[in-house]
């Protein structure tokens, strides 16, 4: 039951960016992820600038390459679309091992692999270094509407039990003999989404009326993560200012 | 006599779908006193619960908390005075950690910050949790669980302590602790149980309910020892649990 599940993609660790508030956190990923975005493409060295930056700081971190090349399997699909780009688009045509490629599409796919790659690599980091608790914590440090921050952190909390609930229905059904092997079993698999749907929803009235018994009137106090210090916001900035400097350079550039 | 600690006047309530569950239900318990609710599923028993502190309300009859009326105007008070632990500890603990979860009753009470410190300290020092503070409850084995969603609402300052089915998932140990945690609260306390050795062991006084009255109120002992009247409302003690000759409580 207690597993560490709830922790999502966080992994241990005292290192300098584990030690930043998550707030700090957030700020610098999402300016970076937004630097890289805005970057223009074919820009190959400000690209291959970001992966630097990118490297050291999971280097600071102490996590394994392994793991952030776990997340980048949610890029496959990405990979798909970027794959059929210099197949579809038009315009100068270079001859690769025996097929014909555009150029363009060529230029474009390796851009969209390299911002998305960059994206995720720096999502992972964020995920890595951050438990989920804290995330919704530092998000409420920057004023994300209330009502938002306490349906993630219920969600945080109860993705556990209700991932609980679930494995057990499975267990449940598969004891007896059952095993989803075709479209004939769709029915059975959409019982149990609908019947975890209701248990959840039944438990939500549950809390609910835990949460009134202890004089609930409609505000949570979320006790939010401790300010950032200025040296934690000035390391946070490095990386940002590093990001923005590069998007402008390649922007001036090309 | 002084005011009861809690006093239940002839409760009846149909549930908005229509249907009827309490029938005319009186129980009156005194301060100091640890009684026992028992009965067979369906009985009424959480319907009643949820009587105590307001959350269902509109049937006929009236339930008063220390003297004072479980009415809309005072609910907030009623609910600081009528604390509940909910039968799945997942329904009671929902905050990112533990100190922050037995926080969130009395900050609903709007106390400052170092009172409700204070509180939280004191409410998880009573279920001897005090360093599992900054965890987060999914993190906790079954049995602290249940000891937290019990802090939860000590950190309150109840005048009276309500449990459903506090023994249900729970292993020997965790079963044991929360008896000895009961036992050193000194405060009027309603167990709603199926376990009838532990209404035994905790509960000099038992009610028995079914199809929403209260068929039987008298001291556990005797109770339990009327195997007719068990019988009668689906009730069966353990195999080999005779509660007349259990060796008297150390």
């Amino acid at each position: 039951m207690s597993s560490s599940r709830s922790d999502g993609l966080y992994r241990p660790g005292t290192s300098p960016i584990h030690r930043l508030p998550a707030h700090v956190k957030v700020v610098a990923a999402l300016g970076f992820v937004i630097a890289v975005v805005s970057t223009p493409g074919r820009a190959w060295w400000a690209f291959a600038a970001y992966a630097g930056a990118l490297v050291l700081v999971t280097a600071m971190a102490a996590l394994a390459p392994r793991f952030v090349a776990r997340g980048l399997v949610i890029e496959l699909p990405f990979v798909v679309f970027a794959l059929l780009l210099p197949l579809l688009a038009g315009g100068e045509q270079v001859e690769v091992l025996g097929l014909s490629l555009s150029r363009s599409g060529l230029a474009d796919a390796a851009t969209l692999l390299a911002k998305a790659t960059l994206g995720i690599w720096t999502s992972m980091l964020l995920a890595g270094t951050t438990r989920p608790q804290e995330l919704v914590a530092g998000l409420q440090r920057l004023r994300l509407p209330r009502l938002m921050v306490e349906i993630l952190s219920f969600m945080v909390r109860y993705l556990d039990v209700v991932a609980d609930d679930l494995r057990r229905m499975r267990i449940a059904r598969d004891s007896r003999a059952f095993s989803a092997r075709g479209p004939r079993h769709w029915g059975v698999l959409a019982s149990t989404a609908g019947a975890l749907f209701v248990r959840s929803y039944e438990r939500g009235e549950r809390v609910h009326l835990a949460m009134l018994s202890r004089g609930y009137a409609g505000r949570l106090v979320l006790h939010g993560d401790r300010p950032g210090s200025r040296r934690e916001w000035a390391t946070a900035a490095v990386l940002l200012a590093f990001g923005i400097a590069v998007a402008i350079t390649a922007r001036v550039a090309t | 006599m002084t005011t009861p600690a809690l006093d239940v006047r002839e409760l009846a309530y149909a549930y908005p779908d229509g249907r009827q569950v309490l029938f005319g239900l009186d129980l009156t318990i005194h301060d100091g006193e640890r009684v026992a609710v028992l009965g067979p599923n369906g009985a009424g028993k959480t319907t009643l619960v949820l009587h105590l502190n307001g959350i269902l309300s509109g049937g006929h009859g009236s339930v008063t908390v220390g003297g004072l009326p479980v009415e809309r105007e005072h609910l907030l008070e009623i609910r600081r005075r009528v604390g509940i632990v909910f039968q799945d500890p997942d329904d009671q603990l929902f905050m990112p950690t533990v100190a922050e979860d037995v926080a969130f009753g009395p900050t609903n009470l709007g106390l400052d910050r170092e009172a409700v410190a204070e509180r939280v300290t004191e409410a998880l020092a009573a279920v001897g949790l005090a360093a599992e503070r900054d965890r987060p409850p999914h993190h906790l084995s079954f049995g602290q669980r249940r000891r937290v969603a019990v802090a939860t609402v000590l950190a309150m300052r109840p005048e009276i302590l309500v449990l459903d089915e506090p023994t249900s998932n729970l292993d020997p140990a965790s079963r044991r602790e929360l008896a000895e945690i009961l036992e050193s609260l000194s405060l009027p306390t309603l167990i709603v149980t199926h376990d009838l050795p532990y209404a035994w062991q905790l509960c000099p006084r038992s009610v028995l309910l079914d199809d929403g009255v209260v068929v039987a109120d008298r001291p556990t002992t005797e109770l339990l020892a009327d195997e007719e009247l068990l019988r009668a409302h689906r009730l069966e003690l353990p195999f080999g649990f005779d509660p007349r000759v259990q060796p008297v409580r150390p």
